[in-house]
């Protein structure tokens, strides 16, 4: 492999994340340092390899491999279990979710559920067997009482959704070899942007998401919302026209598998 | 290259951003080229009817989204400037919200596609018959359509993307887009299913995707300055 090779590698988000999902933090921290330090070439040497560069990319595209999609999709399926099963749970609670809300929460868990379907199907098809459906504990061992208290319940309801949106573009770089699984998930993270802006609303926040500021989120939410004050995307400033608020809130943010994972894992039991 | 590897990684998003732009940019030139080239025979006419080509692979999908993001911040500029009559608060600002959105995002493609490429999309003009902008029930649907037909659009375009960087910020902004359809839909139809409605979303729990050629169909009476995009047959 040449150095021009290895740069175009470092230059690929999901090269990091297959990393990441591998072979933990410290691999992903020494690859950030590499990318790092190709990000600090000098102007003048960055253009001439990134047109060298070019060539090698257009003669090999070096996708994630194979195993990297099907494990996008596994993670896919824990937090779509996660969330199917939240919303099944509440609506069958007697007395929790109030009748005018009733519906709302029918139709989200109507696609929750068609998701963990529909994901289970996608990885059969690609002969990897569907990870089984982790226990969870809602309570996230006695932090919240979501099937008890209609205002817990939305607040997590809140968190995942924007979660989910957060995974799934994490994600892209390593489903972006299979066109087909690509598209789908696209349709499947739009999704849960609807969702998430509708819960949102609910509870008196905006649809987006403006800095970090989960809106009247409890502190043990603050990894779903850390880093989408981030205001600067492929180098233009977003909040230059009508200020970071409204910046942030034009772009939202990728988390990694790993990021997602350690969001979802609070509430297996 | 060893000795490199150790330095802060500060600015490590800018800088291997411009270097992917460079590399863009690179794939744009040879498309500039080829386009002069093939245009050498009927140059006065070129000249004459300067219809602008979206152009080819990356920079296609970009100018395509920067069509689309002036066609938003278009829209809403005008229902900001005068919204419609007996509007609410909370609307007004939804509504200015997503105004502020729209043209970030349109000036956003314009700095990034112009610093890929000389290839830029000019501005637009468009125009808006059967739009009444007094009108509540005109400008929420006009809304609706518009934000379905951007998730739809940015949904069915990703597979087009060969720049794993440029995947990521479509993804970043086709969720904001579905964020504001949402937000659209509910005011529309409050206290209903509607901000995820089965005419989107699918039994299956996908929601729409299109292919360029029928996002422009579908837009195509707002565009008043025309443009081809032959690579996805429009045009």
């Amino acid at each position: 492999m040449n150095l021009l090779t290895i740069l175009d590698k470092l230059s690929d988000d999901k090269f990091f994340t297959t990393e990441t999902s591998r072979l933990g933090s410290l691999t992903s921290l020494s690859n950030f340092g590499k990318k790092a330090a190709v990000a600090a070439l000098p102007l003048g040497l960055g253009t001439m390899m990134a047109t060298s560069a070019k060539a090698e990319i257009t003669a090999a595209p070096s996708f994630a491999p194979a195993d990297a999609l099907t494990d996008a999709l596994q993670l896919a399926l824990v937090l779509e279990y996660l969330e199917d099963e939240y919303y099944r749970v509440g609506l069958a609670k007697a007395g929790l979710i109030p009748a005018n809300d009733r519906v709302v929460f029918q139709q989200i868990s109507k696609h929750e559920t068609a998701h963990v379907v529909y994901l289970k199907a996608a990885l059969t098809s690609l002969g990897t067997t569907p990870g089984a459906k982790p226990n969870f504990d809602f309570t996230a061992k006695g932090a919240f009482d979501p099937f008890n208290n209609y205002q817990q319940f939305l607040t997590l309801a809140q968190a995942f959704e924007d979660t989910g949106v957060r995974a799934y573009k994490g994600q892209a770089g390593n489903v972006a070899s299979n066109k087909g699984v690509l598209q789908a998930a696209l349709q499947i993270h739009s999704v849960e942007a609807r969702h998430a802006s509708k819960v949102r609303r609910m509870r008196a926040n905006k649809g987006w998401i403006e800095l970090k500021n989960g809106g009247n989120m409890p502190p043990a939410t603050d990894a779903v919302y850390a880093g989408e004050e981030n205001i600067i995307q492929a180098g233009y400033n977003t909040s230059t026209l009508f200020g970071a608020a409204a910046g942030s809130a034009s772009f939202d943010e990728t988390i990694t598998g790993a990021q997602a994972t350690a969001i979802a894992s609070l509430f297996f039991a | 290259m060893e000795k490199q590897i150790q330095v802060s990684n500060k600015g490590a998003t800018l800088d291997t951003n411009r270097r992917n732009f460079l590399k863009l940019g690179g794939v744009g030139l040879v498309v500039a080229g080829l386009t002069l080239a093939g245009c050498r025979d009927d140059n006065y006419q070129f000249v004459e009817d300067p219809v602008f080509d979206l152009g080819k692979g990356d920079v296609g999908i970009l100018n395509y989204a920067y069509a689309l993001e002036q066609l938003e911040a278009d829209f809403y500029t005008k229902v900001v400037n005068s919204f419609y009559t007996g509007i609410s608060e909370a609307e007004r600002q939804v509504l200015t919200d997503i105004y502020n959105h729209e043209v970030i995002h349109r000036d956003f493609f314009k700095a990034a596609i112009t610093a890929a490429t000389s290839q830029v999309l000019p501005k637009l003009e468009f125009k808006y018959d059967g739009i009444d902008f007094k009108s509540r029930t005109s400008i929420l649907a006009t809304a609706k359509a518009l934000e379905d037909t951007g998730v739809a659009a940015y949904n069915g375009a990703g597979k087009y993307i060969t720049n794993l960087d440029y995947l990521v910020i479509a993804g970043k902004i086709v969720s904001v887009e579905a964020r504001h359809a949402s937000a659209i839909r509910d005011l529309i139809n409050p206290g209903s299913g509607d901000f995820s409605g089965d005419d989107v979303v699918a039994a299956n729990g996908l929601d729409v995707a299109k292919e360029p050629k029928e996002i422009v169909a579908a837009a195509g009476s707002f565009f008043k300055t025309p443009f081809t995009w032959k690579e996805q047959g429009i045009g």
